[in-house]
């Protein structure tokens, strides 16, 4: 780890900080090359823990410091990493990472480390990690593999928010629910700020749909948002 | 090509180097972890009792949840007979622990809340099956061990929105309020978790529908867990009706 000043150093000389590429390195997996909804990956930990936005921020958060740094981390030795065993490697550095980052979620928001629990831990397997390590990582410089490494964990952790706010308001009729700013929105009780049990209320009609909180919603919605993203951009229309 | 020696020495380096760090991050992160577990389990035993406290469980701070468990809160150790056993906190005592050992060596933690009313609750600790994995729970008892005060219930891996919503749904654990748990002859009935709905008011609440078998597995959880505290039960209903 001594190594991250040393090697930094030279290439602000030869590459700038923040240039054109640079930006499409953090701006691409939100949308054209989004992780999930283009490349199709992590997609079990977008359907198992996305009942809840709070949750799902935790875990956004995780996924992209793994990917960041465990980019950064293989990009700096990846001229020394021998070819033989380049994916034990590149799991040893993995698995590190998500075990630090497993450890101070449980030092510090232990209610949603119990209730990720197994999902921290299946960072490791996340297709999305080890995917840009091989693609990326092991072939660029440590300053753009780490952008590299946080925009696809942004991509990943703006889709499963976007699922997650759906999943939770028509599930459950509540937001940040767990949180310090939990927001109880509709429901039949008067903790909610639209009382469907209130008589005369408007929204008497209104029940929460259950399938929302089931993972099988979650695959639905992805669907949905990739209808939606492909009809959108023109870049990814298939030529066939 | 690399040299075998050259793998050699790159592993023996990189694992040296992660088992550092992992270990140096465990320990600095140990005694938040710790006190964080201690917390969540004392809030989970305060649960059966939120009823009977004057603020909200969520808008008391961890801080507060430890002193104010350690002020209201006694602690007793049982085993199997009904028995004191001294030496041992009761909120180490683990029930998934404890169901390892046969049945006649068990330890039972139990916790004795002094009310702001003066009432002592006593909370017991059950632990039994639901669909996927274990579920457990807190039931509360009036000073006269036989009306619920509160019960408060947990799940290791439940479906969400079906059997998970016997600790997501707050209306679940609050049917058990003010039921009984010993018939008129005085038999360990326990509460029963209907399907179908509740027929008896006394002793039993409205099961989840869609989630029968986590149900079923409350049920059979507060049966069986109640009746390992029943010795004690029947002894301390004894000395009080005195």
């Amino acid at each position: 780890m001594a190594e991250t000043t040393v090697q930094t150093a030279p290439i602000k000389e030869k590459e700038p900080i923040w240039g054109k590429k640079e930006r499409k390195l953090l701006v691409d997996p939100l949308n054209d090359d989004n992780p999930v909804t283009v490349q199709v990956l992590g997609i079990c930990s977008a359907l198992a823990v996305t009942t809840q936005v709070y949750p799902s921020i935790v875990m956004a958060i995780s996924v992209t410091l793994v990917t960041g740094f465990s980019n950064l981390a293989t990009s700096m030795v990846r001229s020394y990493i021998p070819k033989q065993v380049r994916m034990i490697v590149q799991l040893v550095i993995i698995a590190t990472l998500v075990t630090v980052v497993e450890l101070i979620l449980k030092a510090t928001v232990f209610p949603i480390w119990k209730q990720l629990s197994v999902f921290i831990g299946l960072i490791i397997t996340n297709c999305i990690v080890m995917g840009r390590l091989e693609a990326y990582a092991m072939a660029n410089k440590p300053w753009r593999s780490f952008l590299d490494g946080i925009g696809n964990g942004l991509g990943y952790g703006a889709i499963l928010v976007m699922l997650s706010v759906i999943r939770e308001l028509f599930g459950k009729g509540s937001l940040f629910a767990g949180s310090a700013i939990e927001m109880k929105i509709i429901g039949p009780t008067n903790e909610f700020w639209i009382n469907t049990a209130a008589e005369g209320s408007w929204f008497g009609w209104y029940t929460s749909n259950g399938l929302m909180v089931l993972p099988a919603s979650a695959l639905f919605l992805i669907g949905i948002i990739i209808w939606i993203q492909r009809s959108m951009n023109p870049k990814l229309v298939d030529a066939s | 090509m690399d040299s075998t020696n050259y793998i050699v020495r790159f592993t023996l380096v990189m694992t040296v180097l992660a088992s550092l760090i992992l270990a140096g991050m465990f320990y600095a992160t140990k005694p938040a972890a710790d006190k964080n577990q201690v917390v969540f389990t004392k809030r989970a035993i305060l649960a059966a009792v939120e009823t009977r406290m004057d603020k909200k469980l969520k808008d008391i701070s961890d801080d507060e949840v430890l002193t104010f468990f350690d002020e209201n809160v006694e602690q007793v150790t049982l085993n199997m007979s009904g028995e004191v056993v001294d030496g041992v906190q009761a909120e180490k005592v683990d029930l998934a622990q404890e169901k390892k050992k046969p049945e006649a060596d068990r330890l039972l933690p139990l916790f004795v809340f002094n009310g702001k009313d003066g009432k002592k609750y006593y909370i017991f600790s059950v632990r039994g099956n639901g669909l996927w994995d274990e579920i457990w729970g807190y039931i509360a008892l009036e000073e006269d061990m036989n009306t619920v005060a509160g019960a408060a219930f947990d799940h290791k891996g439940e479906t969400p929105g079906l059997g998970a919503e016997i600790k997501d749904n707050p209306s679940f654990p609050k049917q058990f309020l003010d039921k009984k748990i010993f018939n008129e002859k005085g038999e360990l009935v326990s509460i029963n978790v209907r399907k179908g709905g509740a027929q008896d008011p006394v002793h039993e609440v409205d099961a989840i529908s869609g989630a029968t078998i986590t149900s079923v597995g409350v049920s059979e959880m507060m049966k069986r867990g109640l009746n390992y505290y029943k010795p004690y039960i029947e002894k301390n209903k004894a000395t009080s009706m005195k």
